[in-house]
């Protein structure tokens, strides 16, 4: 491989380096100080977490769950309208999260689209944990269709057609040949929309509000606490960087492993 | 080509520094005063060309804590004196606090909404929000509800309380909550009703029995301390005292 001499390239990346990882080393200097955990277990830091676990759980659950056959629609079918389908799933990616937020409410909000139906049937989304999932899954589940839609594409065909002439059912070819293909991809699909509705806030401020037990998750906790308790805010922020941080780590490490 | 691509994106970094150190006052100022700081802005910066003013607005311990993180700015107008005197605290004032203005709480409503009394907030199912407490408008909003526990009894805060849906970051995002038609109701202040359109407002009893008064300082660390001491006695002048009125705040 051709490559640039390495201290060239390293001179360079520096500037970045710094700008993306100067910030994460800063709060975990700031954080080893132990009397900083002292808030950490205070009810609304306990709350926040546990409404983070249940939400982003149940969210990931049902980008899984609708989002690969998506994935898959999109990547093995030629159909009228698939760029035009394909750039409007992609579309929550590239908006700022408050506007996702504003969209979000036009449909599910008490003047918006389905706001009227809705109450009829005595369902009011906003405000409620129902909203809180909606929002992660609309800025969330893109990452994961995108990351699997590629995946899709690029499986070797003659693989699955081997299978397919070993006498294999299209829909066990599916879970035995084609899924654990893409398995690499599954996983990192699942890590970004898992961190990212673990992380989401400016479309959840919008449509749940933030309360503490039932639409205050842990970004909001963390915003609302940073002006009461400066190190309660920063000890949550350490929680939600290192799991982050965590499973981005995992995940590459077990990608080298497996591509080497 | 490339070394000119190089310098053209340097000196284009360089501009942009350069430009935002020309003669600028920074002034972070609660979000209830958005409508009336815009305007004095405007008024204060045509007085006298080549300066800029920069406004910055939040609830006033969102900016109290930006301010005590390092943030740099030349004044802070607060919305309570709680906020104001966590950065005394810290020295970080070097002239005031003055007090400039005055306002009152009051109930917004979506204009279709059928409450037309304040008791009625304890109403179950309705769906209330609230600045957060650490937020002024939040600590004042809370402050009303125990007078009128006081006066009505029967558990009346709690009973509020229970329909609290959000505690927002700043008092016109709950205002806004409620113009979007999503809340039944917020206690703001009276001059967030202004210029919001499909609501009303109902003035709950006691809201004059609760001074809010809003002070403003130059901060110790202001890079620009004579453009901010200007920018302070402008804000007090008759003049700025009369748009501050018309914005509908009260005399301090």
């Amino acid at each position: 491989m051709t490559r640039l001499p390495l201290p060239a390239v390293l001179v360079a990346s520096a500037a970045m380096v710094l700008l993306l990882g100067l910030p994460s080393l800063a709060l975990l200097i700031r954080i080893l100080r132990p009397e900083l955990w002292a808030g950490l277990f205070s009810p609304v830091v306990i709350e926040a977490l546990r409404l983070s676990l249940v939400t982003t759980g149940l969210s990931l659950g049902l980008i899984l769950l609708f989002g690969t056959p998506l994935a898959y629609l999109l990547a093995r079918f030629d159909f009228r309208g698939r760029a035009l389908l394909d750039a409007l799933m992609d579309l929550p990616l590239v908006l700022p999260p408050v506007v996702a937020g504003v969209m979000l409410l036009l449909v599910v909000g008490r003047r918006g689209l389905l706001g009227a139906p809705l109450s009829a049937l005595g369902i009011s989304i906003p405000f409620t944990t129902v909203a809180v999932v909606l929002a992660q899954l609309f800025v969330a589940a893109p990452l994961y269709i995108r990351t699997m839609k590629g995946a899709l594409r690029q499986t070797p065909n003659d693989l699955e057609a081997a299978a397919v002439t070993l006498h294999a059912s299209r829909w066990r070819t599916f879970w035995r040949v084609t899924l654990p293909l893409t398995l690499p991809s599954f996983v990192e699909g699942c890590v970004l929309s898992w961190t990212r509705a673990l992380g989401e806030f400016g479309a959840t401020i919008v449509v749940a509000g933030s309360l503490s037990g039932r639409t205050q998750t842990m970004p909001l906790a963390i915003y609302a606490t940073l002006e009461r308790d400066l190190d309660a805010a920063l000890a949550l922020s350490a929680i939600l960087a290192a799991v982050a941080f965590g499973l981005l780590l995992a995940f590459r490490l077990t990608l080298e492993r497996r591509t080497r | 080509m490339r070394r000119q691509l190089f310098i053209a994106l340097l000196s284009l970094t360089l501009s942009c520094i350069g430009w935002a150190s020309a003669q600028t006052v920074t002034v972070f100022a609660a979000s209830s005063l958005g409508d009336a700081f815009s305007e004095l802005a405007d008024r204060f910066e045509a007085q006298s060309p080549g300066r800029n003013l920069v406004l910055n607005f939040a609830g006033s311990s969102t900016l109290a804590t930006q301010l005590l993180q390092g943030a740099r700015a030349d004044v802070f107008a607060s919305a309570d004196e709680v906020q104001m005197q966590r950065l005394v605290a810290e020295n970080l004032v070097a002239n005031g606090p003055h007090p400039f203005a005055g306002n009152r709480l009051t109930i917004l409503v979506p204009e279709d909404s059928e409450l037309t009394d304040a008791s009625e907030l304890a109403a179950p199912g309705l769906l209330l929000v609230l600045a957060g407490p650490e937020v002024p408008a939040g600590r004042y909003a809370r402050q009303l509800l125990e007078l009128l526990d006081r006066r009505w009894g029967g558990g009346f805060a709690t009973a509020v309380l229970a329909n609290l849906v959000s505690n927002e970051p700043n008092v016109r995002q709950a205002a806004a909550k409620v113009a979007l038609g999503e809340a039944d109701a917020a206690i703001v202040y009276r001059t967030d009703a202004r210029g919001l359109e499909r609501v009303r407002t109902v003035t709950p009893p006691d809201a004059e029995a609760i001074a809010i008064r809003y002070p403003i300082a130059r901060l110790s660390e202001a890079p620009e301390p004579e453009l901010a001491a200007a920018f302070i006695a402008f804000v007090q002048s008759p003049e700025g005292l009369a748009v501050l009125a018309r914005h509908g705040f009260a005399a301090p």
